[in-house]
């Protein structure tokens, strides 16, 4: 029985992003976890000592921003080193989950529950390099992905 | 109180007008709004245009009813504080989001939570004038399901055994 304790960044945007994530701590039980979002305000929702670092908010309709956010997540990624990474999405995610899976983690896409009729845009990317693939909708599930396993209520 | 939020990415004007006239015809002194950067102030209810999360947290829970935005994070609050929550979709077509998923959100959450949804000012303008029809909401616990919280741990700790 393994003993390692898996070094985890969980990242997410403001919003319901950051509430969806909020409900996955359980799932982090035995690793060492550190959170990411884009507000300073949000660490009083953690336990107090709780790892936890702010990035730069961004999306696609911001292209100095995106720069902004995509350096941040990889200077803490290259400190972090973490094993395996999981974010409930937006654009910082999607940097989060691309510079992982460069640097050698597993990484986890879980669509955003409010995309109930279609998959957001950098989900449907990210199904191209993620080792787990999630929608929280039964009806967009794919034999190709993403699959239904459940949803954060 | 009812306690009113329209998120923090952009305003929700058309959404604080019904409920600044609604509130002033009916001599409500109990509304309190966020009403977001760059919007129009309401005349007859106090309001701040952004609030820290310790304060969000603080009128969330002295509120009995929440009317605000489909946004996702604000629903999920309500739900697992059992809070009677009131939505109105912000809409890609009017320039107050990005894209039209607070509709599907308010049709999803409506079925699934027993979420009541106003889609429209005079929806929104019945709904205030019945409150109490406002339905309360489906509870739910303060974690993801049990079967999303296995595949995680699962595929986490699989990870872990590997050299």
């Amino acid at each position: 029985m393994s003993s390692y304790r898996p070094k985890l960044l969980a990242i997410s945007s403001g919003g319901g992003h950051w509430i969806q994530l909020l409900r996955l701590r359980p799932a982090f039980d035995g690793c060492d976890v550190t959170y990411a979002t884009v507000k300073e305000g949000y660490r009083t929702h953690l336990e107090p000592g709780t790892a936890f670092r702010v990035i730069p908010d961004s999306n696609r309709w911001s292209k100095i921003r995106l720069l902004r956010t995509a350096i941040a997540i990889t200077s803490l990624m290259l400190r972090l080193r973490p094993d395996v990474v999981v974010t409930t999405g937006a654009a910082p995610g999607y940097f989060a989950l691309r510079i992982g899976k460069w640097l050698g983690a597993r990484v986890v896409w879980i669509d955003s529950i409010a995309n109930a009729e279609e998959l957001s845009l950098s989900g449907q990317k990210a199904g191209s390099f993620s080792d787990l693939w999630l929608t929280q909708w039964p009806h967009l599930a794919r034999d190709s992905g993403p699959q239904c396993v459940g949803s954060v209520l | 109180m009812i306690f009113v939020t329209v998120g923090t990415d952009l305003p929700f004007d058309r959404m604080l007008r019904v409920i600044d006239q609604w509130a002033v015809e009916n001599r409500r002194d109990d509304v309190f709004a966020q009403i977001g950067e760059g919007a129009w102030e309401p005349e007859h209810i106090p309001f701040r245009h952004f609030l820290q999360p310790p304060e969000f947290r603080e009128k969330f829970e002295a509120a009995d009813l929440i009317i605000s935005h489909a946004g996702m994070g604000t629903i999920l609050t309500a739900l697992h504080a059992g809070k009677p929550i009131l939505v109105m979709p912000k809409r890609a077509s009017l320039g107050e989001h990005r894209n039209e998923h607070q509709l599907a959100t308010a049709r999803h959450m409506m079925e699934l939570a027993n979420v009541n949804v106003a889609f429209d000012e005079r929806e929104l303008r019945e709904r205030l004038d019945q409150l109490d029809a406002i339905n309360p909401p489906r509870p739910i616990g303060r974690s993801a399901s049990p079967e999303l919280l296995a595949a995680l741990r699962g595929f986490i700790h699989h990870a872990a055994l590997r050299p």
